[in-house]
């Protein structure tokens, strides 16, 4: 679905079924040099089961226009803009890796807003390291490798995708090689430079779920778990044998892990 | 900058796609032969029916054991996934018909496989579909052919059995040029020797029957997808690019993104086709597979001492391999296939007809039969079989001599097939 905002075109999936304004909303908010593509199972499936769906593709990424943004914090502002323009006034928001930030972010803009948060392959400060930060500043195909393989575990680069006939990490691959040139510098330094998440932590009113993989060597582990006492109400569900590419590694249990926190809105 | 090394080639042919069996451990990949699949419950059915769960619904859309190696034929192309198929000519009907619609146009290397030659020139024909054959040397001709309602270019990495070899590079920036992709039947060549995808092809098709296999003892094929093609750039394929009411409303390019060709290959090629792989069909390709990275260099060595012997032979006119110097595609195949041209190949026998009859029959090692890619060293005499109704002058139209002859080199010692081939000659021209 194509809308406009701020004078450039949006896109937002909506699972494949027309968006209705009375249903409960989820957000969707793709990870750095993605779009919304990577929300593609859990679009199609709880927009059959009662849900607005609304699967963002972040400016100039996809099918949406206009120039990337540089900050978390415009692109939470941003992320809200949209969803009120589409006649939402409360949401469920879930976000993955860069996504994570901005709806986090989102959650300390507008504590009234979100019903519930989902944070998959989070961490705070969420660092980049300067190799690959310096790979994406040149546009170096270096920065996708560096992605694919820190991003994903050993055992999924091997494949066994629950997708049948589907590898894991190709896709994925080339969704990012699809990003125009600055992109994906772009998401990853805004990744590393956000600070707000201290602050947008504890003004967030609703229940807090991180989803995270166990081997995730993008956004460690340990990162999340000392974030999570910033949060009123925390929880934690971890995905066994799972890089930072939970949606692709792991559907089935990402879905699980989804469905629980719908269960308790 | 150099990236981190991702996983080799080797290690990829024999683990790729497959976890151990989570059940009972399994090390080799069970084979789950089986029709269908119980539901976890009617959500879970729901969902797998509108593409928002994974697993398994109807073995004819999916099944484990196939998936594994659909997973690792993607993995060592290069591709976002893989469709395997019934047979080789299967997976070819499957990658033109997720392309095609009455009234397209398909621009072809006339250099083909005799089964692709005749889906192109006298089946398609039958239902709205045409093609224009050209010659793969000339990728200019590509060009010219192309028309408005043109959804492909189809070409094979090695011709069969003249050995024309495809500059794929520049095939492929005339498809580009166009809006359409470039299919690829790199069957002779397989993953070993040249990866399409590397050099801009869009989709690559496989006979497993033949190398990948290598036992002889199973037919099958598969569609693999790049990922790479823009099909809402292109805006001929509204069948990608807009919602399609036969499957729930699926966009494939807005939904599955660069998967979106091979997603649509499967969701609605396997279901309304149906020509789908068994499970122990597949198992059999995935034991071939752990092992085709060590079997296509011996392959190739084989069939470099036998091409040498053959061109040095006073019996042999001339022999047809791009690893000899003197073949008019040998230079491309230097830059194209540094690990070997493969292992099938021709040479025209002096004496015509009654020599290759001769020749065929003498044969003790050799096995006279019509397939290519197997362990076993196979040999065929085109003008006594599969063209034996042409004439000379049918035969020279269609490139082959009377006294043509094409070998697939199998796995023996090499000696003892030019002991083989040896005793033969000789007798060819008694």
């Amino acid at each position: 679905m194509l809308t406009t905002f701020n004078g450039h075109q949006v896109f937002y999936a909506t699972g494949g079924q027309a968006l209705d304004v009375n249903l409960p909303a989820l957000i969707f908010v793709h990870g750095a040099g993605m779009d919304h593509t990577v929300w593609t199972l859990q679009s199609r499936y709880f927009a059959r089961h009662g849900h607005a769906v609304i699967a963002l593709d972040l400016p100039g990424h996809g099918r949406s226009l206009g120039a990337p943004l540089a900050t978390v914090e415009a692109l939470a502002t941003w992320v809200l803009g949209v969803v009120r323009a589409l006649g939402f006034n409360r949401a469920v928001l879930i976000g993955h890796s860069l996504g994570s930030l901005v709806v986090l972010e989102a959650a300390g803009q507008a504590p009234q807003f979100v019903r519930s948060l989902a944070l998959l392959g989070f961490s705070y400060p969420m660092q980049v390291g300067a190799p690959l930060l310096e790979a994406a500043q040149n546009n170096d195909h270096a920065a996708v490798d560096m992605l694919m393989i820190w991003g994903h575990d050993y055992v999924a680069q091997l494949g066994g995708n629950a997708v049948p006939g589907m590898g894991i990490v190709t896709p994925i691959q080339r969704l990012v090689e699809r990003a125009a040139p600055g992109v994906l510098y772009t998401d990853l330094h805004a990744c590393h430079v956000y600070a707000g998440g201290i602050d947008a932590a504890p003004r967030v009113q609703c229940p807090v779920t991180l989803i995270l993989g166990d081997r995730d060597r993008m956004t460690p582990l340990k990162g999340a778990r000392a974030f999570m006492q910033h949060f009123k109400q925390p929880h934690l569900t971890l995905l066994q044998t799972c890089g930072h590419g939970m949606l692709e590694e792991r559907p089935e249990e990402t879905y699980r892990a989804l469905a629980a926190v719908l269960d308790q809105v | 900058m150099s990236g981190p090394r991702g996983i080799g080639f080797d290690t990829l042919s024999v683990h790729a796609g497959q976890r151990p069996d989570p059940t009972t451990g399994s090390r080799a990949v069970p084979i789950y032969q089986t029709t269908s699949f119980v539901f976890q419950d009617t959500a879970q059915a729901a969902g797998l029916f509108t593409a928002g769960r994974a697993g398994y619904i109807y073995s004819r859309i999916a099944n484990p054991t196939v998936a594994v190696l659909e997973e690792r034929l993607a993995a060592l192309e290069g591709g976002v996934g893989a469709v395997a198929t019934a047979s080789g000519m299967a997976a070819i009907h499957l990658a033109v018909m997720t392309l095609v619609e009455a009234g397209a146009h398909i621009v072809s290397s006339r250099a083909l496989y005799g089964g692709t030659h005749n889906l192109f020139t006298y089946t398609l024909p039958r239902f709205g579909i045409t093609t224009t054959l050209v010659d793969p040397r000339q990728p200019a001709e590509f060009a010219r052919a192309i028309q408005p309602t043109t959804k492909l270019i189809f070409a094979e990495t090695v011709g069969n059995p003249r050995c024309e070899v495809l500059d794929i590079d520049a095939v492929a920036a005339v498809a580009h040029a166009a809006g359409i992709p470039l299919v690829i039947d790199g069957t002779l060549t397989t993953p070993v020797l040249l990866q399409p995808f590397a050099h801009g092809a869009d989709v690559v098709v496989h006979s497993l029957t033949k190398f990948i296999g290598g036992h002889g003892a199973a037919i099958g094929g598969c569609v693999v997808d790049a990922g790479r093609f823009d099909w809402e750039a292109s805006g001929r394929f509204p069948r990608l690019t807009e919602p399609d009411p036969g499957l729930h409303g699926i966009d494939f390019t807005e939904d599955f993104g660069p998967s979106a060709y091979i997603a649509r290959a499967r969701l609605e090629g396997l279901r309304d086709f149906g020509g789908v792989l068994s499970p122990t069909i597949a198992f059999q390709f995935l034991q071939g597979l752990e092992t085709l990275p060590l079997r296509m260099p011996r392959h190739v060595a084989n069939a470099e001492a036998i091409a040498t012997y053959l061109s040095k032979h006073e019996a042999v006119e001339r022999v047809t391999y791009p690893g000899l110097a003197h073949h008019a595609d040998h230079a491309l195949a230097q830059r194209l296939l540094p690990k070997g041209c493969g292992a099938v190949f021709g040479f025209d026998l002096k004496g015509g007809r009654d020599a290759g009859r001769k020749f065929i029959e003498a044969l003790q090692l050799f096995s006279h039969l019509a397939n290519v890619g197997d362990a076993k060293s196979l040999v065929i005499h085109p003008a006594t079989t599969t063209h034996a109704r042409l004439d000379a002058a049918a035969l020279r139209d269609a490139g082959i001599t009377e006294g043509f002859v094409r070998v697939s080199i199998g796995l023996e010692d090499p000696q003892d097939l030019i002991d083989d081939l040896s005793r033969a000659l000789y007798r060819s021209q008694q």
